[in-house]
């Protein structure tokens, strides 16, 4: 590394992170962040009274938190962060299956649990957790193939995705699976086996479409508009038309007023009609720029286990992202899922405030490697 | 890293001749694999960031021609009707017959995208000339707003929606509405309710059966439009004469519980909230509970002749006032001697009825009026139902004493006519209901007395229509049969002597009651025409007359010599008949 780098690396903490932490994403993070916190200001229930701001308030306070957690785990070193990610993994698995016993139910699900005023969604913290686990298993059977990180990793999928059914998750689970299948495709699992995984996936997908009946109705709806009740997806885009191209203006938007889930799974028509296409268009790239960012950094990095937990953190914020923005306009069936960083919600904000404080810690320039 | 642990690192300086000759050896191969593995990584991630960059693009091309490119044929697939707003289909309420009590009618709401507005001022003078109800002041507010979306005027006729597009204002523009008429006013207002600014029910059937109405189910009612109408305008009458406070008024089908008629005043118009104070949404015939009074004699005598404790020909004695603890029972018309069962009910006397529950005891007492459906609040089809107020068990003398002349017990006027019903039409209770219902699906009721039993009450409440305080109540041919009720209201704490709660509990015809009537005048006043009195006898009693004169034609009654009468009705064969042995 430079000798630039070298001495402001020697002269505090702070400085050695300013000067190895991929400012590129750092400022993409930053601008997402606050962009997020204007839109829920903009699509917020607006509750009667003097709590008139109980949402924005709420998710104010986790905002912060958010900060604070990406800040403190892009400080440490990559060996931090895969600890971090097993305890933290470890507990999450363990406030999941006390969900099940003691979560509240919202909606014919039991994914929360109340800890201190606040409803917990301990699979959203569970998610970037077993990215970082799977990612370290796989590589160090990569490198050891006595290691049995491959049967570790098949294990620790089945469990999760057995608490996630149970829930039931189903959404949640899909993308869990589909990030683990890709880190196996990138740790270089061979075309066939891909294959028979990809077939694994069709068929599951035709499963789910015969044997759910809410699954065959949202794809219905989807492929054939007449087959049923279209409302929120008409509602959201006759939002983007009424935005156009610079938005209606803050608080102009009516999309809020009639879609129960305006300030979490449709903000982006929220966005696209108060502050119109332009910025959702801005949105988009600030999104694609962070993932593919990120996989460039990965690639360059010499290191499998890196490359795997970058690549998958970011792909599943990726794809978050994507099945957001793409339900929202009618790109793919509805499936409620949160946009990062912008839709309101503590757990999910944190869980994606980890996913990014370990991407920005991982993709950290390594002056010397000696701080492994 | 956890590759300087499995295999030594390549570190600059390392001779590369040594390094490959490394790599042939067992543990370096380890090295190799997972050099190789890397660059398989390393590819397979730029095909992955391919997939992403395609999957972001979709989305911003699709952004893009969801903005700009508005598909108006694709939007219109895929919502059938997205310019109704949800809950366009409210179903329609009817009358038993099938005459529109609530309908829906399609508007146009006017709103104004106020930041194409230049002249606010000139736009509202505009508007107020052809809209002459709309706030000026707060019109030209809301154009100078430059919001995108402010409401201007809700429901607008077709004509009026004409005018405001000749203004030719590109800022003015139109939402369809939906409004809920109710085409009969006032005539139903209790029953029907009310429904809120976005047409969701807030009181009444709108709110009982809302979700059935949403759902696009038609109710009709058991109400009949042409008894309710004669029923309110004889009540409404009554109530100026009188100059009443209140009054209520419910035509019930004996035999099945269905209310025919039902009218609470004063009353409200739906179609205008200016009317709809508290006091006129207040529904005295179901939701107020009262001291019925004297009526309830009907169900002590019921219980006393079904008890089997006391034969009709019994007397007790009523030449003096009773004590019981520190409380004395008087008689309003003392009679001042033994009286019989018949004559206790036509002399209307406190001390009798009182001494025949105390006979029957309170277990027999409660038992009874729980059957008779007193007890707890009417199963009638409305939300506003107000539960009884029954003296906490076990009853004790005093108690049992009171509530044998309706004293010490609060009931709605519903119940009692329902009650009344089950005493009158051969024993049976069919609980109170406002719908409307084929023959065939009319629930079975419970038996409250025999058959037997009430056979007799009619006789006996025919007897005090033809000799009692009723007399004013009687129509010809129609055999009315019923008992008066003058209950003191309470004051301040204290039974008052001149504010009553005035009440008459009529059936027709007495030999095979098709019809129970009651009506309740809330303190009526003296007046010339009732020589001063504010008893039943002077004003309820004739008011059920009149509404049973009004409707027994339009309900089918058919008029008949009384069967019962035949002689001198002072001690004509009906008062024999009904202290003989049966």
């Amino acid at each position: 590394m430079s000798a630039r780098g070298f001495t402001r690396a020697d002269t505090s903490i702070l400085g050695r992170w300013w000067w190895t932490v991929d400012r590129w994403t750092l400022g993409a993070l930053a601008i997402l962040i606050t962009v997020g916190m204007m839109l829920i200001v903009a699509a917020a229930p607006m509750k009667k009274g003097a709590d008139a701001f109980h949402f924005v308030m709420r998710q104010g306070m986790f905002v912060p938190l958010a900060l604070a957690l990406i800040f403190w785990l892009s400080l440490q070193s990559p060996k931090t962060v895969r600890r971090v990610a097993v305890v933290g993994f470890a507990v999450a698995l363990g406030l999941m299956a006390l969900t099940l016993l003691a979560g509240h139910e919202v909606k014919g699900a039991t994914r929360w649990i109340r800890i201190a005023g606040f409803s917990l969604q301990p699979s959203e913290m569970m998610k970037p957790c077993f990215v970082v686990v799977t990612a370290w298993m796989l590589s160090a059977h990569r490198e050891d193939p006595t290691f049995p990180g491959m049967h570790i990793a098949i294990g620790l999928l089945g469990i999760v995705l057995g608490l996630l059914i149970l829930q039931p998750d189903f959404g949640m689970s899909v993308v869990v699976a589909a990030i683990w299948c890709g880190q196996l495709f990138l740790a270089g699992l061979p075309i066939l086996w891909i294959a028979g995984l990809a077939l694994l996936a069709v068929s599951g997908g035709v499963g789910a479409y015969f044997g759910l009946s809410h699954v065959q109705s949202r794809v219905d709806r989807f492929l054939d508009p007449a087959a049923g009740d279209t409302y929120q997806i008409t509602k959201a885009l006759q939002a983007f038309q009424n935005g156009n191209l610079f938005g209606r203006g803050p608080g102009e938007g009516r999309v809020k007023e009639v879609l129960p889930d305006a300030h979490t799974d449709f903000i982006f028509a929220v966005a696209g009609e108060e502050f119109g296409m332009i910025l959702c268009l801005f949105l988009i790239v600030l999104f694609a720029f962070i993932v593919l960012r990120g996989f460039f950094l990965a690639m360059k990095d010499d290191n499998l286990f890196v490359l795997l937990a970058v690549a998958g953190l970011l792909a599943e914020f990726g794809m978050q992202a994507f099945i957001n923005m793409g339900s929202s306009l009618h790109l793919i069936p509805t499936k409620g899922m949160t946009l990062p960083f912008i839709s309101y919600g503590g757990s999910s904000l944190i869980g994606i405030a980890v996913s990014m404080g370990a991407v920005l810690a991982l993709t950290r320039r390594h002056p010397g490697r000696g701080d492994a | 890293m956890i590759r300087r642990k499995s295999a030594p690192a390549i570190v600059p300086g390392v001779d590369l001749r040594a390094a490959a000759e490394a790599a042939r050896t067992a543990p370096l191969r380890v090295e190799g694999s997972a050099k190789t593995a890397l660059e398989t990584g390393r590819t397979r991630l730029a095909f992955a960031g391919g997939i992403f960059l395609l999957l972001f693009l979709a989305v911003a091309v699709q952004l893009i021609n969801v903005s700009f490119r508005p598909d108006a044929e694709r939007i219109a697939r895929a919502a059938p009707r997205p310019e109704l707003p949800v809950g366009a289909l409210r179903a329609d309420i009817t009358d038993r017959n099938g005459v529109l009590l609530a309908t829906n009618l399609p508007t146009v709401n006017l709103y104004a995208d106020a930041r194409l507005v230049r002249d606010p001022d000139r736009m509202a003078d505009d508007l107020a000339r052809v809209l002459p109800d709309i706030d000026g002041p707060r019109t030209r507010e809301r154009l100078k707003s430059r919001q995108a979306f402010v409401y201007l005027h809700r429901h607008l006729t077709p004509a009026q929606q004409f005018a405001v597009n000749r203004l030719g204002y590109p800022a003015l523009k139109f939402e369809d509405g939906e409004m809920r008429v109710y085409p009969q006013g006032g005539l139903f207002a209790h029953v029907i309710g009310k429904t809120d600014i976005d047409n969701r029910g807030i009181s009444g059937v709108e709110l009982r059966f809302d979700a059935a109405l949403k759902a696009g189910e038609p109710l009709r009612l058991s109400l009949d439009i042409r008894a309710q109408t004669a029923v309110t305008a004889v009540l409404r009458d009554a109530m100026a004469a009188y100059q009443a406070a209140g009054a209520a008024a419910i035509v019930q089908d004996a035999r099945t519980g269905e209310v025919v008629a039902l009218t609470s005043l004063p009353d409200f118009d739906p179609n205008r909230p200016e009317t709809m104070t508290p006091d006129a949404m207040f529904n005295r015939a179901t939701l107020g509970v009262y001291e019925i009074g004297s009526v309830f004699k009907i169900f002590n005598t019921a219980i006393a002749l079904e008890s089997g404790k006391i034969h009709v020909s019994d007397r007790f004695d009523a030449t003096a006032p009773v004590q019981i603890a520190r409380y004395t029972i008087h008689d309003l018309h003392p009679q001042k001697r033994w009286l019989s069962v018949p004559e206790i009910l036509v002399h209307s006397s406190n001390i009798g009825s009182a001494r025949m529950a105390l006979d029957f005891g309170a277990e027999t007492q409660r038992a009874f009026l729980g059957r008779f459906g007193l007890l707890s609040a009417s199963a009638v089809e409305l939300p506003e139902v107000g539960g009884p107020q029954v003296p906490p068990a076990p009853w004790g003398q005093i108690t049992v004493a009171t509530v044998a002349f309706g004293h010490g017990i609060s009931v709605s006027p519903l119940q009692v006519a329902t009650a009344a019903s089950a005493v009158v039409n051969g024993g049976v209770f069919h609980p109170a209901t406002l719908v409307a219902r084929a023959a065939e699906d009319a629930a079975p009721g419970t038996r409250a007395i025999s058959e037997r039993t009430s056979r007799m009450m009619r006789r006996l409440m025919r007897l005090v229509v033809t000799d009692g305080s009723g007399r004013k109540a009687d129509v010809l041919g129609y055999r009315v049969a019923g008992k008066t009720g003058t209950a003191e209201k309470v004051v301040n704490g204290r039974y008052s002597h001149t504010a009553v709660l005035a009440s008459f509990l009529a059936t027709f015809p007495a030999d095979a009651p098709r019809y129970t009537v009651l009506v309740a005048l809330d303190t009526p006043k003296g007046t010339p025409a009732t020589a001063n009195f504010t008893t039943a006898g002077w004003n309820a009693a004739p008011t059920a007359g009149k509404i049973v004169a009004a409707i027994a034609p339009m309900l089918g009654v058919e008029p008949a010599a009384d069967p019962f009468s035949g002689g001198d009705p002072k001690n004509g064969p009906l008062m024999v008949a009904a202290m003989g042995k049966e």
